[in-house]
């Protein structure tokens, strides 16, 4: 199974890459637009702030051919910034324009808990979740979308507050914690969505 | 709800894990890779390494190790040892970490934190933070260097302006108990802990779950711990079992 994984310049991919080859998948790195383009399958991780990650997609002239992937329902998978990015923005960086494919901004996590959110938290998936299943999943965020999303499945955590723990529709799949550090759960979801169609 | 995290440490030189008391006198306890598997079967949530090489060869093998490592691990992993500019944070994180910790070179020079957090986001910024109890007028002071320097810096001031900077989590291992299974510093902990907004890992000491479970309700998000594991007297799973008994959240 070729998948490709959009490379930001700041982001663990040596973890998404493991995780994937451990998922049964051949991970390669994206080249350019058209790559990103025809993938079977796509990945875009992210850690880091999400100003920078969208400077860095429009600067490697990738923004625009991810835009177009998603609203075409191709199969491509957010992971934590990832997922933000797919939102209209962000408070982290006022301002700075999302993907827009999920509505609202990711909004930064409520006083009175440790933030960044570091750490195992429960994923309790809404009843139209195909890929989503409950469960203790890995999480490193400051930020997080807090509206269901209309026309997706979503997933929930708590962490002060409920907030979105993942989206799916179809073969796409954005999850705000990180399947490649979640353990055989986590593994398992890669997986399900390495056949999802 | 955010669960308690149970993290063993492996302290590696030159390719092995090794582990000494009050930092010194390492002895030989095995390979990483193999370790690192039977960590996470047995249920630990994140996984440190600590490189303590000395050498430029030792650095080299530490990011192999690192490779090999994240090969097999699905689980978080921080490491540190020589992280002193952005590049070397960018080679360990190139090689498989999630997060980088760093020690007496944010103590020397703090806007290395910033700098940091600014390229790869304060989530995976650790700040590593050896503390001792004051030799007179109470507190704690950093220490550095594995031990050898103490600065006279207050711990607690030093946490608060390095979440300033860009730290996103604090490591904190305490000098005195480092290696003497006497249990964490509590009041170290505690006082950290509500000094700081970002999650508190505490290290130093443990021999036993009884002293996990003490430093957890003293205010630690996460417990790191060495020899009670590498011993082979219990497993990470027996731990959280007997966490879970006493009432704390955790991952199971």
């Amino acid at each position: 199974m070729r998948v490709l994984v959009v490379s930001t310049g700041a982001a663990n991919l040596a973890s998404v890459l493991a995780g994937l080859r451990r998922a049964g998948a051949e991970p390669g790195l994206v080249s350019g637009a058209d790559a990103l383009l025809q993938a079977e399958r796509l990945v875009l991780p992210g850690v880091g702030a999400f100003g920078a990650a969208a400077t860095s997609l429009h600067a490697a002239g990738l923004w625009s051919a991810l835009l177009e992937r998603l609203e075409a329902g191709r199969p491509t998978l957010g992971i934590c910034l990832g997922l933000q990015l797919w939102a209209q923005g962000s408070e982290e960086s006022p301002g700075v324009a999302g993907l827009g494919v999920l509505p609202g901004l990711a909004k930064r996590l409520p006083d009175g808990v440790r933030v960044p959110q570091l750490g195992w938290n429960w994923v309790e998936p809404g009843r139209n979740c195909q890929l989503l299943q409950p469960g203790y999943a890995s999480y490193a965020n400051s930020y997080a979308l807090r509206e269901a999303p209309e026309g997706w499945a979503a997933a929930w955590t708590t962490h002060g507050e409920p907030f979105i723990a993942a989206v799916e529709r179809g073969a796409q799949l954005a999850c705000q914690f990180h399947p490649e550090l979640s353990g055989p759960w986590g593994q398992a979801l890669l997986t399900r969505w390495l056949g999802a169609r | 709800m955010l669960t308690r995290r149970v993290i063993p440490c492996l302290d590696v030189r030159d390719g092995r894990v090794v582990k000494g008391v009050r930092f010194q006198g390492l002895r030989d306890a095995g390979d990483p890779v193999e370790q690192a598997a039977r960590y996470e079967a047995q249920g630990a949530d994140e996984l440190v390494i600590l490189d303590v090489s000395a050498t430029d060869e030792g650095r080299a093998t530490a990011i192999r190790t690192v490779e090999a490592v994240r090969a097999v691990l699905g689980i978080p992993l921080t490491v540190g040892g020589g992280v002193r500019e952005v590049e070397d944070a960018r080679r360990l994180l190139e090689a498989g970490a999630d997060k980088v910790s760093t020690n007496t070179a944010a103590v020397r020079r703090p806007a290395l934190l910033a700098e940091l957090a600014e390229r790869f986001g304060r989530q995976c910024v650790v700040l590593a933070l050896d503390a001792a109890a004051r030799l007179e007028g109470g507190g704690w002071e950093v220490v550095v260097r594995a031990g050898k320097e103490r600065t006279g810096q207050d711990a607690l001031a030093w946490a608060v302006e390095a979440t300033t900077l860009g730290a996103g989590e604090i490591l904190l291992t305490s000098w005195d108990r480092d290696g003497t299974g006497l249990g964490y510093d509590l009041p170290l902990t505690s006082a950290i802990a509500q000094a700081v907004t970002v999650p508190v890992i505490a290290s130093g000491g443990a021999a036993s779950a009884a002293h996990l479970a003490a430093a957890l309700h003293a205010g630690a998000d996460a417990v790191l711990a060495a020899t009670i594991f590498h011993d082979g007297h219990t497993t990470v799973g027996a731990v959280k079992d007997a966490l879970a008994a006493l009432g704390l959240e955790l991952r199971r």
